[in-house]
């Protein structure tokens, strides 16, 4: 049917307006706000096709009801049940776009590679599906384009097949039918903690963009896993687990200990996610301010020897705020050069968002 | 091809007949039950099974599904303006939908068939849609889907500028322009006395002057086009530099243009007819007891009139019945006019029983416009409770702002002329002598929101090739708008 034909040129529509502009989707938070259970609302303008036509807001129009002249009108507008075939609705096209859509999209603009799972890939799904291809089997599932090559080999074999009138007629031999064939697929389970630096020196805006990532960051995850688990953790000097909404919300001030929250999330790790059958990939916003130097070895201590040998990867985002120091940063680059599973990522402005999430994702670990 | 049940089919015997019986007069009817998404799939294609193929219906048909799907809306009917007229009805409504939507659907059919608008158009436009998906679908096949997809995006956004009217006017063949008439018809001064003939009209001298005339005559430079063109889409289509395919393109929306434009003309007098027999039939003829409460409240479901929005089923029944009424009683003509008592005019009954005989007279000659302007009365106006509204830029709100009736007809005449589109026409082909194309707005008190005119100008310039520009009003100062394919330019005039 014709239709299909066209939603589906919408749907491609809107997806290349989506990448055309991603670089803005990625830095506006107002999208994710309109998330919904599994899609993304997204405001597309200009799909729409442009006409001569007269501002809504000057024309008004006749109403019916109650009220005296400069009372409001309540209620919206509603065109009612119209009448098809008529003039086109006017309206600011909102397209809904599913999550892995999205990640998609992300992936295909980054160019990021599927992610390995690592590990022992544990077999756990097994799926049927038709692509197997048997001399037997009932005619609906005859399979033409096979059945016709075998047909082709035997004459072209016996020498009947003449290429001036390339006349095939295929015997009962010649058939193919398709068939059930096992699918066995690796099923890997993956989780991300997530930590945050919530002393004073981290601000609204560097809480926008650890949000923006994290947002990025599950989508792709998402992609790549099924059952993917989020956990949270903020830390001042202390650390403590939370959940999402928290996680975002909440401001302390305060001196900064990231040993506490590296500690936390090994406990988690330790207790709930055995290395051998998750994979794991705690993801640390910071300014990079750590209260002393001893508490930043403690830190450059468990990364050496708990965290690398056993996440896949750790992601260390420094979100540049004009209090922070960002001294952190240096640090780990100067004590741990070349460790492969550990990300580096300065952010220094919303701009920079996309860059880093191709830094931490980037490595298809 | 009708699938009805063998129940809804015995109903539909029984509304046909009624029908009939009420004087409504119409092409054969065939009704179809379809699924939702099947009625989806074809109010996406404006009603027709095939069109060709774009993105846009896809667009609709999205949006259709959704609001569906989360219980926003739901389509009952949908008959096209075709002979014969097929209707479709939703699988699954209730039985008693199913009876009133096939009891609208005479009244659409007969407006369809007897209303003097629908008349020019193409009753076998179901073939019509289907040879145009088909040409397109070659273009697409031979010249790219994507330069095609873009062209046909190009035209639509163009689709409105077309000449209503045009259809109802036939022009006999186009008189031929001998230029300027002659002083006199043999171009000579008048002689009194004949033995002066030669002296006041020298042949020599008049053979002169006529030469010299159409020497003139044909060394005049005259504009194209040389009156105003509101058919901006029949223009390009002759004077663009466009190779035959995006020709045929453009007339393929042009056609289809045309055919939905009676509709547009028509929506409240279509709406408000077939309501107004849907609620008839129903209630004296069709219906049982048991259903009149479900009848009311999907009666009164689609008439009701959110605060600002406009329902065409509810002004358009309400008007019909207070057209029935008055010419029922007699409250027409000078007597009634004049008469300024209103104890005598709330009173007022001749009995004349003509209210029947008018209200089908009305449903074969107007339109919409023609239709608020004669029967729109300050009396239905207070007793509907219309007002206009208008935006509040300070509140942010849109608000009440008069319910004077002089305003009130205004505003809706308004909406209703062009559809409440702006008036374009083309002006000059050859504007600043440079064969740049210069179109007019009819300005009317509101300007065109200028983002999407920018975005059309693009489009416009596109087809023409050439720059080309509007004269309008922008920030109430009359200017004209050029686009030269990178550039805008404004100039006031």
């Amino acid at each position: 049917m014709g239709i299909r034909e066209d939603h589906n040129r919408f749907r491609e529509i809107v997806k290349g307006r989506i990448k055309k502009n991603f670089k803005k989707y990625v830095t506006q938070g107002e999208m994710i706000g309109r998330r919904e259970k599994e899609f993304v609302k997204i405001p597309i303008p200009s799909i729409d096709l442009p006409r001569f036509k007269y501002g809504p807001k000057q024309s008004g129009g006749v109403g019916q009801g109650q009220g005296q002249p400069g009372d409001a009108v309540d209620g919206e507008q509603q065109p009612g049940q119209g009448q098809a075939g008529d003039s086109p609705g006017e309206h600011v096209l909102e397209a809904d776009v599913t999550i892995e859509e999205l990640a998609d999209i992300l992936g295909e603009q980054l160019e990021l590679p599927r992610i390995e799972p690592r590990g022992n890939k544990k077999v756990d799904s097994i799926s049927n599906k038709y692509t197997g291809r048997a001399p037997v089997g009932p005619e609906n599932l005859r399979h033409f384009k096979s059945s016709y090559k075998e047909a082709l080999k035997r004459s072209i074999a016996s020498g009947t097949y003449d290429p001036l009138n390339p006349m095939v007629v295929p015997i009962k031999r010649d058939m193919r039918y398709r068939t059930i064939r096992k699918v066995t697929k690796p099923m890997a389970n993956a989780v991300v903690i997530y930590m945050m630096d919530v002393s004073g020196s981290m601000g609204e805006e560097q809480k926008e963009i650890v949000r923006l990532e994290s947002f990025w960051i599950n989508a792709w995850l998402q992609r790549n896993y099924k059952g993917l688990e989020t956990r949270f953790i903020i830390h001042d000097a202390a650390a403590k687990e939370v959940d999402e909404k928290t996680f975002f919300s909440t401001s302390e001030s305060g001196g900064t200990l990231i040993s506490s929250a590296y500690k936390l999330c090994q406990k988690i790790i330790e207790s709930e996610y055995n290395p051998n059958e998750w994979n794991i990939y705690p993801f640390h916003f910071s300014d990079g301010d750590n209260w002393s130097g001893e508490d930043t070895k403690l830190c450059i201590q468990l990364l050496k020897d708990y965290f690398i040998p056993r996440v896949n990867q750790f992601s260390y985002g420094q979100v540049e705020s004009k209090y922070g120091s960002g001294q952190f940063l240096k640090d780990l680059e100067k004590s741990l050069p070349g460790e492969e599973s550990l990300v580096i990522s300065r952010i220094e402005n919303k701009d920079k968002i996309v860059d880093s999430i191709k830094d931490f994702l980037g490595k298809g670990r | 091809m009708a699938n009805l049940t063998p129940e809804l089919e015995k109903e539909r015997v029984k509304i046909l007949k009624a029908a009939q019986e009420a004087g409504l007069d119409f092409y054969e009817t065939i009704f179809e039950i379809v699924t939702y998404d099947q009625l989806n799939q074809i109010a996406s294609y404006g009603g027709f099974p095939v069109r060709y193929p774009h993105w846009r219906f896809g667009m609709d048909y999205e949006q259709l599904s959704k609001s569906y799907e989360y219980g926003l809306s739901k389509i009952y009917e949908l008959v096209i303006n075709t002979d014969p007229c097929y209707a479709y009805l939703m699988e699954g409504n209730e039985f008693i939908d199913q009876k009133l939507v096939m009891a609208h659907v005479y009244g659409h059919c007969d407006f369809f068939k007897n209303n003097a608008w629908f008349g020019p158009t193409n009753r076998k436009m179901m073939d019509q849609m289907a040879n145009h998906a088909t040409r397109i679908r070659r273009y697409m096949d031979r010249y790219g889907v994507e330069t095609v997809e873009d062209f046909i995006d190009v035209c639509l956004s163009l689709e409105n500028l077309i000449d209503r009217h045009a259809p109802y006017v036939t022009k006999s063949n186009e008189p031929k322009d001998h230029g300027p008439a002659p002083v006199s018809p043999d171009g000579k001064l008048k002689v009194h006395k004949s033995y002066m003939e030669k002296y006041i009209n020298p042949p020599e001298f008049l053979k002169e002057q006529e030469e010299r005339r159409a020497e003139e005559f044909r060394n005049q430079v005259r504009g194209i086009p040389e009156n105003p063109e509101r058919d901006v889409l029949k223009f390009l289509m002759e004077y663009a530099p466009l190779s035959s395919w995006q020709q045929d393109v453009l007339s393929i929306i042009r056609a289809e243009a045309y055919y939905f434009a009676p509709q547009g003309m028509t929506k409240i007098m279509n709406e408000g007819w077939a309501s107004y027999w849907h609620s008839k039939l129903m209630t004296e003829k069709i219906m049982n007891d048991s259903e009149i409460i479900d009848f009311a409240d999907r009666h009164s479901g689609t008439m009701a009139m959110a605060p600002n929005g406009f329902n065409p089923y509810k002004i358009g029944i309400e008007l019909f019945r207070n057209i029935e009424q008055r010419w029922n009683k007699g409250q027409f003509g000078r007597e009634w006019t004049e008469c300024s008592r209103l104890d005598e005019k709330k009173a007022w009954d001749k009995k004349l029983g003509l209210g029947r005989e008018k209200i089908f007279e009305v449903r074969k000659h107007y339109n919409d416009v023609t239709f608020i302007d004669e029967f729109l009365t300050e009396e239905f106006c207070i007793e509907n409770k219309l007002f206009v509204y208008k935006f509040n830029q300070r509140t942010n709100e849109y608000e009440v702002d008069t319910r004077d009736f002089p305003l009130i007809k205004k505003k809706l005449l308004f909406q209703l002329t062009n559809f409440g589109q702006p008036i374009i026409s083309v002006l000059d082909a050859n504007h600043n002598n440079r064969g740049e194309l210069l179109l007019g707005h009819l300005f009317e008190g509101i300007e065109m929101q200028p983002d999407y005119m920018r975005a059309t100008m693009q489009n416009l310039q596109k087809i023409w090739g050439r720059p080309v520009h509007v004269a309008t009003v922008q920030d109430k100062e009359r200017t004209i708008i050029g686009f030269d394919g990178k550039e805008y330019t404004s100039v006031a005039i």
